[in-house]
């Protein structure tokens, strides 16, 4: 559906900067994740510290998207559709920063693990990253085309990040219930799924802000649809 | 020169012109004035205006009938003038507004004004002076309520029109029927305009002498009978200034004297109010 | 909790000089004790639909009604109707402040006048209880007898809203009243009718949205003579239903 633009040209651009902004973000945090996880399964140290600074640089962006929008909510007394986009926007914001810091935990993680010897092969982490990487974007998408649809479907995708991450730690608890060697370890990598777990549900959370301000619904603390536990 | 010396040449000359044109009209006021003043000064005294007229050539005279006269004309003139010139300017400006008739009234009514008074004197004459078979002062009022009627209704019209639109509306909101409006509000917001409007018309008849001369034509007695012919101070003026007797002359140009001032105070009087009013 | 209502307007339709067709079938309660917003681009019709309230449209020729606006289940729009009695309950405010070229007091005894009150001494307490509730007693209780004119054009406005509470009465319309006004005149203003709402119902026209916003519970937004949303006000700027609406608070046209 054809947008029609405000009389306002000043004002159109300044809501278009917010949105870009937002999407370089969120690139920026779904390209930390994967990097987080690379360095994990290279077992490459260098990269993952050079995760752990370039978090500075989201933080700064971060904090720069949040005063435009203050900065459009006094100037512009935003109502109806801009308000919920400004209000989405400074939420998503906030949910783009965590992500980026947990990237950095991941990152801080991966050279601890990266000190010891591999402990099994890593299967489903780089399943539950890639599904998050996949989330980040998806919501992203869906913030930028309006797409309620899409944004159901990550609700949906984070129940099977949630799966994941119980069979992770189900499998881990077996290994440092055998070989008390390995707790150390397992509970690193246990934290490692925790982590991811909770920016699927970061992800989850920009895609209920997109379904607010495109419905007026908010949809946050209901369970997603077609959803048995 | 450059432009700024020709400019400035110009401003000067413009404004020396301008004062040189005001002074002098001035001037001719103060002369007129003056000479009025020195001229009837010697008959300026209290006999003028207690004693009548004594027969001709005796000393002594006044001019208390024409004062008295001139007074009942004018007072009688403007008790039929100012309500039919404030209600026709009322109607013109209240309940024709805009209408193709208001328009038409007030064409009429501006051509009335520039008619000539001696005209309106002999057309008095024609219908309120023949029929009756002689002049009298009813005759002078209506001649004079004429000339005034269009002044009073033309300024009314205007003060009304000045009075703004919204408070006639917040007068209808709280519920009040058109007559009161205008009554209680636009009147009262319009009341010095209009009030000023009658000075300026009584000021102006008080000067009049051609339409007494065909109406209320003259009368050497005193009198209060407004059916007869009745003096009138400017008739007298007239006939006075045309006679034999030096007495008769300084009479004249004392009452000269008196009628200018009294139009020159009411003039001030109506400017006075609208300063104090609007201060 | 249903709120009472104290108008309804159904299928109101109205005609200027005879045929040009002005509110296109208008439908909306006006709910008591609240303050109900028109609002709109220039030309919509709210200022017309707000003078059907108290018929002032009759004041011209050719103006024509259909439809029906109830008060209490009587159609004020039919005739024969008896206006002053009708327009004694609905009062209405200008935008210019309109005070008359009397004193202060006369000016808000005039409405008492016009109900029948004519004398000094039952008109004193009336005038002194409307000036309390149009918070304006304080600054001009030592002044009744002063010329309206001397007050300030916010106070000239709180003396016009005084008038009109003066006869008492259920409905108070409001025609753009603050856009003369200075900021900090329209703040007085505008906490008045979040105070006077508590006793009577305000129905408002104004151009500035964010007013609309600020004071009023309900908001109909019209355009082109019709009614395009009715709805509370915190609904039409936070999700407007029509698309229309939403455009125009947003400012994408108006």
């Amino acid at each position: 559906m054809e947008e029609k633009r405000h009389i306002n040209i000043q004002y159109d651009k300044e809501l278009r900067e917010v949105k870009e902004s937002l999407i370089y973000v969120g690139a920026l945090t779904e390209k930390a994740i994967e990097q987080g996880i690379r360095a994990l399964l290279n077992r490459d140290t260098e990269l993952a510290r050079q995760v752990i600074a370039n978090d500075s640089q989201i933080d700064r962006l971060d904090a720069e998207i949040e005063e435009k929008c203050i900065r459009l909510l006094a100037l512009r007394q935003p109502a109806a559709r801009d308000l919920r986009f400004i209000t989405t926007a400074i939420k998503i914001n906030g949910h783009l920063e965590r992500i980026g810091d947990m990237a950095a935990n991941i990152a801080e993680k991966a050279i601890i693990l990266n000190q010891e010897p591999l402990l099994k092969p890593y299967v489903d982490l780089p399943r539950m990253a890639e599904i998050t990487q996949g989330m980040i974007k998806e919501s992203l998408d869906a913030l930028v085309n309006e797409d309620v649809a899409l944004a159901h479907k990550v609700r949906k995708d984070d129940q099977i990040v949630d799966n994941l991450n119980e069979q992770i730690f189900r499998e881990l608890l077996t290994f440092m219930m055998e070989n008390t060697q390995t707790i150390h370890r397992a509970l690193i990598i246990s934290q490692i799924s925790k982590l991811l777990e909770r920016v699927s549900d970061h992800a989850e959370g920009i895609a209920d802000m997109v379904i607010y301000m495109v419905t007026g619904q908010n949809v946050r603390h209901k369970p997603a649809p077609a959803e048995q536990g | 020169m450059t432009k700024e010396q020709r400019r400035k040449t110009e401003g000067v000359i413009a404004l020396s012109l301008s004062t040189f044109s005001a002074i002098l009209g001035l001037f001719w006021l103060a002369f007129i004035l003056g000479d009025v003043l020195v001229q009837g000064m010697q008959a300026l005294n209290l006999t003028l205006f207690i004693n009548d007229p004594a027969p001709a050539g005796v000393e002594g005279g006044g001019l208390r009938n024409a004062f008295v006269g001139q007074l009942m004309i004018t007072l009688c003139a403007s008790l039929i003038g100012v309500p039919i010139g404030v209600l026709g300017g009322t109607f013109l400006a209240e309940y024709a507004r805009g209408r193709k008739i208001a328009r038409m009234i007030s064409m009429l009514s501006d051509i009335v004004v520039s008619v000539p008074s001696i005209v309106i004197g002999t057309f008095v004459y024609a219908i309120l002076v023949r029929p009756v078979g002689h002049f009298s002062g009813w005759a002078g009022a209506v001649a004079l309520a004429i000339i005034m009627i269009p002044v009073v209704l033309r300024t009314t019209e205007d003060m009304l029109s000045l009075v703004p639109w919204e408070l006639r509306e917040a007068a209808f909101a709280l519920g009040a029927p058109y007559y009161k409006v205008i009554i209680q509000v636009v009147y009262r917001g319009a009341a010095t305009g209009i009030l000023t409007g009658i000075l300026l018309s009584i000021a102006r008849v008080a000067g009049e002498t051609a339409p007494l001369l065909f109406t209320s034509f003259n009368n050497s007695f005193f009198s209060l009978d407004m059916n007869h012919p009745l003096s009138s101070l400017t008739a007298t003026i007239f006939q006075y200034a045309m006679g034999p007797y030096k007495s008769w002359h300084a009479q004249a140009w004392a009452a000269a004297f008196v009628i200018t001032v009294f139009i020159l105070f009411l003039t001030l009087l109506g400017r006075l109010i609208i300063k104090w009013r609007y201060r | 909790m249903p709120e009472s209502i104290a108008l309804t307007v159904k299928d109101l339709n109205f005609y200027y000089s005879g045929n040009i067709h002005v509110l296109k079938k208008v439908n909306l309660p006006v709910y008591k004790n609240s303050v109900t917003a028109l609002i709109g681009p220039s030309g919509c019709g709210k200022t017309t639909l707000l003078r059907c309230f108290n018929r002032m449209h009759d004041l011209y020729p050719h103006n024509r009604y259909e439809g029906e606006i109830l008060l209490e289940e009587k159609n004020i729009l039919e005739n024969p109707v008896d206006l002053i009695n009708l327009r004694s309950r609905i009062g209405m405010v200008f935008q210019k402040p309109t005070p008359f070229p009397m004193s202060i007091f006369d000016n808000i005894a005039y409405g008492l006048k016009l109900k029948g009150i004519k004398k000094r001494t039952e008109q004193s307490g009336l005038v002194e209880k409307a000036l309390q509730q149009a918070h304006l007693w304080a600054e001009v209780k030592d002044k009744l007898k002063a010329s309206a004119y001397e007050l300030s054009g916010g106070q000239q406005q709180r003396l016009v809203i005084a008038r009109a509470l003066a006869v008492n009465p259920e409905i108070l319309l409001f025609d753009e009243p603050t856009s003369a006004l200075d900021p900090l005149s329209t703040a007085k203003i505008e906490e008045l009718v979040e105070i006077l709402k508590k006793q009577i119902t305000i129905i408002i026209v104004t151009h500035n949205m964010q007013q609309a916003a600020r004071i009023s519970d309900w908001t109909g937004f019209l355009m082109l003579g019709e009614l395009i949303e009715f709805d509370r006000t915190d609904k039409i700027f936070t999700t407007p239903s029509q698309k229309l609406t939403e455009d125009y608070v947003t400012g994408r046209f108006g």
